[in-house]
């Protein structure tokens, strides 16, 4: 029993992980907070359904199409709704990306309907049993895609030389441009990276419960947001820990607890490690100077 | 808006303001156009009093619907259960919405900008899913009937008529409160917290005490609000109190204007009449009010009565009639 949850909770954690990562890397970045990450993640669902279903295609060639076009929905988002109000008030940015939330939810509702559909990727679902757990192979192949997206996240933001332009611009954006980096090509890079983790993590959603639906967005928005920002937002390895941590923590509260209260322990955990660290776990501390 | 400078004139437009909103009623009849203006009147409560927490004290928060919620709840069930007055049960929902305020803001009100969004957020999540879940008592999803109307000296407040008289009461109420609050000391000190905190430090202002100020009267005003809510609609249910309506509320106040008390007014007026008037489009409705709110954003990022227009006004009161030629016809250029 306790394996067997964490074992679930690790597969659900790692799927917080993939979109809490979209929304550390903008705030490292801008930051600010993306707001409309979680209907990015919820677009990437529908495209995955849309290319395998709709379009008939094998998922090998579907899912990477549709990773491509939601890192274009992404990049778009970034260009139309932050870009022109980078410099004003942060909360113009906030209320900014809200309406773009509301603008893809409803898109989708208008598209695909308000209803709640399969995913059918072709991808035929086999359980294993290792000792008293039982494991699917979508599960396992959530655990070692997750796994496998981040260290290739990490190699490409330390080891590369966008990764590098990467950390410089989000250190400085005016010292970054004077070095010559070209900062709004790194940030729509950085939306693109953001996006294809969501389309991934909606992916694999979709495969893993089997239901696509207008409004799923806002339940993993909002905890993949509480994952970003138990890590320390701003810090990769953090947004990967935080998710893991709430993923693990909802799984066992509903388990042991309550499974009605099962957001209650993730948001719970988050604002307790709050009270008593501030910054997150993983996150820097701040020193205000005036 | 010159005229509005000119102390007597301001009030001569506010009398006005008042006698038309009296005899609103008696003109339009349609209890439909009656129904939008009572929603408007209740998210100016909420508008204004998350004002206070974000606009004048700095803070973000996105849980305002929680207490909201727990002013709608508490009255309610004090009315349904024990057969309190209605304005004793409204009375109630504040205390009980203004602890909770307190209960929440004493531990995190530590945090900064992002981090405060988030607690506030969770916060509003886990009192919903307490309304969801603790059925003994919310009845969970099935919400909470019959709700019954106020009576005030055995004489029963029911109808949208007198929905609409009670609610403009509580609006001007709500606005003469948090005008007498914004323009005080303590007003002043809450606007220097926000401006920067380690300088309203360094020249005696605790920081934490007028965020926490701010907090609970904005949470107890919710309350209130809540608590009116349940008797008009006669019927409360969680999912009224959801992240979307903190997050109707937020843009209220943003899209309005931040720190200005008429900029709320404004903003709960727009984004409650938008939907209505977009209702001809129905499926495309929503869509075009997202888009609205991204290219409101791009083309007025301080919102519809933002600062730039209000610290020049600041500034011609000031210079009083000695220096009005010049200044006013510079202030026009901008209006």
């Amino acid at each position: 029993m306790f394996t067997q949850q964490l074992m679930n909770g690790i597969t659900v954690g790692g799927i917080y992980a993939l979109i809490a990562l979209g929304y550390t890397m903008v705030y490292g970045i801008l930051k600010i907070v993306n707001f409309a990450h979680g209907d990015v993640f919820m677009m990437g669902m529908f495209l995955g359904m849309f290319f395998t279903q709709a379009l008939g295609m094998h998922y090998l060639i579907a899912f990477p199409l549709a990773a491509a076009a939601t890192a274009f929905v992404g990049i778009c988002i970034e260009r139309i709704a932050y870009r022109p109000i980078r410099v004003a008030d942060k909360l113009a940015v906030l209320i900014s990306a809200l309406g773009v939330s509301i603008f893809l939810q409803n898109f989708a509702m208008l598209v695909w309907g308000t209803e709640t559909h399969t995913f059918n990727s072709g991808i035929k679902v086999q359980t294993f049993r290792l000792g008293s757990v039982t494991l699917s192979n979508i599960q396992i192949g959530v655990i070692v895609l997750c796994c496998v997206l981040m260290v290739v996240l990490y190699l490409v933001v330390n080891k590369t030389k966008i990764g590098v332009a990467m950390r410089a611009t989000s250190h400085s954006i005016v010292s970054a441009k004077l070095m010559g980096i070209n900062t709004d090509k790194i940030i729509s890079f950085t939306f693109g990276v953001g996006s294809v983790l969501a389309c991934v993590a909606g992916i694999l959603v979709g495969i893993y419960y089997d239901a696509v639906y207008p409004t799923i967005g806002y339940s993993y928005g909002l905890k993949a947001f509480a994952a970003a920002i138990l890590g320390g937002i701003g810090s990769i390895p953090g947004a990967m820990l935080g998710g893991f941590v709430i993923g693990i923590v909802e799984t066992f509260g509903a388990a042991y607890i309550s499974s009605g209260y099962r957001d209650a322990f993730a948001f719970g955990i988050l604002i307790i490690v709050l009270i008593f660290k501030p910054s997150g776990i993983l996150g820097v501390k701040h020193v205000d100077k005036v | 808006m010159k005229f509005l400078n000119d102390p007597k004139k301001k009030k001569i437009a506010y009398l006005v303001l008042l006698v038309l909103l009296a005899v609103f009623p008696f003109v339009i009849t349609n209890s439909y156009y009656l129904h939008v203006c009572i929603s408007i009147g209740v998210y100016i409560l909420l508008a204004t009093s998350l004002n206070l927490v974000t606009g004048f004290a700095g803070q973000l928060s996105l849980g305002h619907a929680a207490f909201y919620g727990i002013g709608a709840y508490v009255g309610a069930l004090l009315m349904l259960n024990f057969d309190v007055n209605f304005f004793l049960a409204m009375i109630a929902s504040a205390v009980v919405s203004g602890l909770f305020g307190l209960l929440l803001g004493l531990p995190t009100l530590r945090l900064r900008g992002d981090y405060l969004a988030i607690v506030t957020l969770g916060f509003g999540e886990i009192v919903r899913l307490v309304f969801v879940n603790w059925a003994e008592v919310t009845r969970g999803p099935l919400g909470l009937p019959g709700i019954p109307s106020p009576s005030i000296f055995g004489f029963e407040i029911s109808g949208r008529t007198a929905f609409y008289y009670l609610v403009i009461v509580l609006v001007l109420i709500t606005l003469f409160v948090m005008s007498r609050i914004v323009n005080s000391g303590v007003g002043m000190a809450m606007q220097t917290v926000k401006i920067d905190e380690i300088a309203a430090e360094s020249i005696g202002i605790y920081p934490i005490k007028y965020k926490l100020i701010a907090f609970v009267v904005a949470a107890a005003f919710a309350g209130i609000a809540g608590c009116y809510y349940a008797s008009y609609i006669a019927y409360i249910s969680p999912t009224t109190f959801v992240y979307n309506t903190s997050v109707t509320i937020l843009a209220m106040v943003v899209l309005g204007g931040l720190g200005s008390i008429p900029g709320s007014i404004i903003g709960a007026c727009i984004l409650t009449l938008v939907p209505e008037l977009l209702r001809f489009m129905s499926d495309y409705r929503m869509l075009i009010f997202g888009a609205l709110m991204v290219f409101m954003m791009i083309f007025r990022p301080e919102g519809f009565w933002g600062a730039s227009k209000r610290v020049k006004n600041i500034y011609k009161i000031k210079a009083g009639g000695a220096k009005n030629g010049s200044d006013s016809g510079d202030n026009q250029r901008h209006d």
